[in-house]
């Protein structure tokens, strides 16, 4: 069992016991608490938080830390893609600690792993980016990129799928003018909340230019993290159109609007 | 030109401006080296505060860091500055005034009569001299006192933003973390929720949510639904319940705008927020959050380094009288603040020079889960904030706001705070806890145990179609 399901496990113990404590405060809060995540109803030890739910919050934090820290493992997305050619990248920022510090660096290419990058005629180039969040990369990326790929219409031409370490979103535009890709899918590993350490985040481009193309002019899907969150299945039909979308209208961006359905697409990434 | 020198170890350092002395000056940070501002190294960082405290005062009147005719707030800054309250530090360095600041000369009567001869550059320059225990020292002498519904910034108390966000705005959701933030306590300073969407429908909907829950029961606050200034002013005109008008704000003309505001708007909405007259103790109408970061997360810093611009953000905030002024200060993440203990710093440094310009300074002490921090250092910024003599903090349920993915502080670190500092509410929202026998004999929260409280009717507030917030409506149409 991973800390953060620990956490989750712990929370559930908690509400029922909650909900059997013989007082009216504990059905109370068992039954406010069925309205949000929020921490709400926790009880005191003097001024303080009890015991348990201060062992809670620091488990919770403890599985966002780790997902921030944790190193990517490119094997293991590259085991998932069974099939699929890879080409592994890292940016130009050299470890963790710089990267955190740097979101410069981040966003280009490392010049040694550029000149390797092949070169094409291909439509959608998807970059794996850790981000934030490896965790959320080790989980849900290669499933999103099946999904996807499942769904292009026949005749697209897709890239090998290149795997970014320490890696921000904008890398994504380094790596497709490099290989010269019209449009990059970049899945990169959300800043993650104490709630939500493995959310997965989905930025299309259409011909990007490093250091002209905004955040202006993507289009992004978040929260991409089923079961609690966006499932694969609608977030690659959201992307799919997207593409077709972007292709039709020559660009991505505040211009493309998402009109597959259902729930707005937000993006709330600083 | 205007070259700066100093001499340290035998070796002579040359500061180009007055920018890169400040930018030089300051302590390390992630975001000034990000920037391409920060010190070389420790010593040139050294040599840069010797030169400092040098520099007379008066520099910064007659050599401004952004040019005057390429931005408002250096417009603001030079066009309001007062020369009859600057003259007891007229003819002071930057050196000299930081220790007639510490001296016994300088009480509460006196920083407040210096505040309007101030300028940011000052407050921030003089910041850079003081070790965090100075910050402390001078900004607890600060009184700054403002109000709306309730009084913000008296002696011995602290007030607290109760924040219950949600990530979909949906009111029962509300309503839970709302009731709990109450029964412990926190809600004087405001109820304010970031909205999730900045739709006027759902501001709108949320607004009305807290005026019922508020006028229902009697609660001496104010609210406020963070939106941006162009939905309050829309919905002011349409009749919606606005207590405070929000605004997040930086400190240059372009930084302003990336935000989507300008003077002229902040303006329009200033005084359509005054015309409503909806305090009952107080007039001071608006609200505004600033964290350093902002002007170099928009590009938009000109060269100045990121705290000496977060010092020109007040300057913007001080020009209209704002009940509530806090620093978000470790929101933005670790390429700006990378740990606590410059999240900690950065604290200190805002606010006291929030203080020392004559603002209600709060401060939102938090961090992001890629920053170098965890609950002990919300601990520690608190406890030093609480003994500088912060007007308010903000506060979460649990510490967790599960709509911003953040790590703030809690209800509970405020009874920590009240209870270790012998700190109370303000006094409106204090006699209203009294009322309700939610104030323990001590002056602490009483703990609630085996029975409900009548507030737990506001858990049904989001329930039953915002019913509250109806009525509310419709008794002050009548």
């Amino acid at each position: 069992m991973t800390i953060s399901q620990a956490a989750r496990s712990q929370t559930a113990r908690s509400q029922t016991a909650d909900s059997q404590a013989p007082d009216g405060q504990g059905e109370l809060w068992a039954s406010l608490r069925l309205r949000t995540q929020a921490r709400i109803g926790l009880g005191r030890a003097g001024s303080a938080l009890p015991t348990r739910h201060r062992l809670e919050l620091q488990a919770a934090h403890a599985a966002a830390r780790d997902a921030v820290h944790s190193p990517f493992d490119p094997d293991a997305v590259a085991a998932r893609l069974t099939g699929t050619s890879v080409v592994r990248v890292r940016s130009a920022a050299p470890d963790r600690l710089t990267y955190l510090q740097r979101p410069d660096l981040g966003r280009r290419l490392n010049p040694v792993d550029r000149a390797h990058l092949p070169t094409g005629e291909w439509d959608v180039v998807f970059v794996v980016a850790d981000g934030l969040s490896s965790q959320a990369v080790h989980e849900h990326a290669a499933a999103m990129i099946r999904a996807t790929t499942a769904r292009l219409p026949s005749g697209t031409r897709v890239a090998p799928v290149v795997l970014a370490e320490q890696a921000r979103v904008a890398l994504g535009d380094d790596i497709a003018h490099t290989m010269a890709a019209t449009a990059v899918v970049l899945l990169v590993g959300e800043r993650p909340g104490m709630s939500a350490a493995d959310s997965l985040g989905a930025y299309l481009t259409h011909r990007p230019v490093p250091g002209v193309t905004t955040d202006a002019d993507r289009n992004c899907l978040s929260n991409i993290r089923p079961p609690l969150g966006l499932d694969y299945e609608t977030a690659a039909g959201k992307l799919v159109a997207l593409l077709a979308g972007a292709r039709e209208l020559g660009r991505s961006g505040v211009a493309l609007k998402d009109e597959s359905g259902d729930e707005a697409v937000v993006d709330r990434r600083p | 030109m205007s070259a700066y020198t100093s001499t340290l170890g035998g070796e002579r350092y040359r500061f180009d401006s007055l920018a890169r002395l400040l930018a030089a000056a300051s302590p390390e940070r992630s975001g000034d080296r990000l920037a391409g501002l920060a010190a070389q190294d420790a010593r040139q960082r050294v040599a840069a505060r010797w030169a400092l405290a040098e520099v007379p005062l008066t520099d910064f009147l007659t050599r401004p860091l952004i040019p005057y005719e390429d931005d408002d707030v250096t417009r603001l800054v030079l066009d309001t500055h007062d020369p009859a309250a600057f003259a007891p530090v007229a003819s002071m360095t930057v050196g000299e005034l930081r220790e007639w600041l510490l001296s016994e000369a300088a009480d509460a009567v006196t920083l407040a009569a210096l505040a309007p001869g101030l300028t940011p550059e000052m407050a921030a320059a003089v910041s850079k001299l003081m070790g965090n225990a100075d910050l402390v020292t001078v900004a607890r002498k600060v009184r700054v006192v403002t109000a709306f519904r309730s009084t913000i910034g008296l002696p011995g108390r602290l007030a607290t933003r109760l924040q219950p966000n949600h990530p979909t705005d949906d009111p029962a959701g509300v309503a839970a973390a709302l009731l709990d933030g109450l029964l412990l306590g926190s809600g004087d300073a405001v109820i304010g929720i970031n909205p999730a969407t900045d739709s006027p429908k759902a501001v709108r909907d949320l607004l009305e949510l807290l005026d019922g829950v508020i006028g229902r029961y009697a609660i001496p606050t104010q609210s406020c639904v963070l939106c941006h200034v162009t939905t309050s002013v829309d919905l002011m005109e349409r009749g919606a319940p606005v207590d405070l008008v929000f605004q997040s704000i930086a400190g240059t003309q372009a930084a302003n705008a990336s935000f989507g505001v300008t003077l002229g708007l902040l303006d329009e909405a200033y005084e359509a927020a005054l015309a409503l007259e909806r305090g009952t103790v107080g007039r001071n109408v608006m609200y505004f959050e600033t964290g350093q970061g902002s002007a170099l997360s928009a590009g938009a810093h000109h060269g100045v380094d990121q705290q000496t611009v977060e010092a020109r953000a007040y300057a913007v905030a001080r020009r209209y009288d704002p009940l509530l002024v806090n620093t978000v200060v470790g929101f933005i993440g670790p390429e700006y603040l990378y740990d606590g203990r410059q999240i900690l710093r950065a604290a200190l440094e805002d606010h006291f020079c929030g203080k020392l310009l004559g603002l209600p300074m709060g401060l939102d002490i938090c961090y992001t889960n890629h920053a170098d921090a965890d609950d002990d250092d919300i601990a520690t910024m608190l406890t030093m904030l609480g003994v500088a003599g912060a007007s308010f903090v903000i506060c979460t349920p649990g510490g967790d706001d599960i709509m911003l993915n953040y790590q703030s502080a809690s209800y509970h670190d405020a009874l920590y705070l009240r209870e270790v500092l012998g700190l109370r509410p303000a006094p409106e929202f204090e006699a209203w806890l009294d009322s309700i026998g939610l104030l323990d004999p001590r002056g602490g929260i009483r703990e609630l145990s085996g029975t409900t409280h009548p507030l737990t009717g506001i858990a049904t507030t989001g329930t039953d179609g915002h019913t509250a917030g109806r009525a509310t409506g419709r008794e002050l149409a009548a």
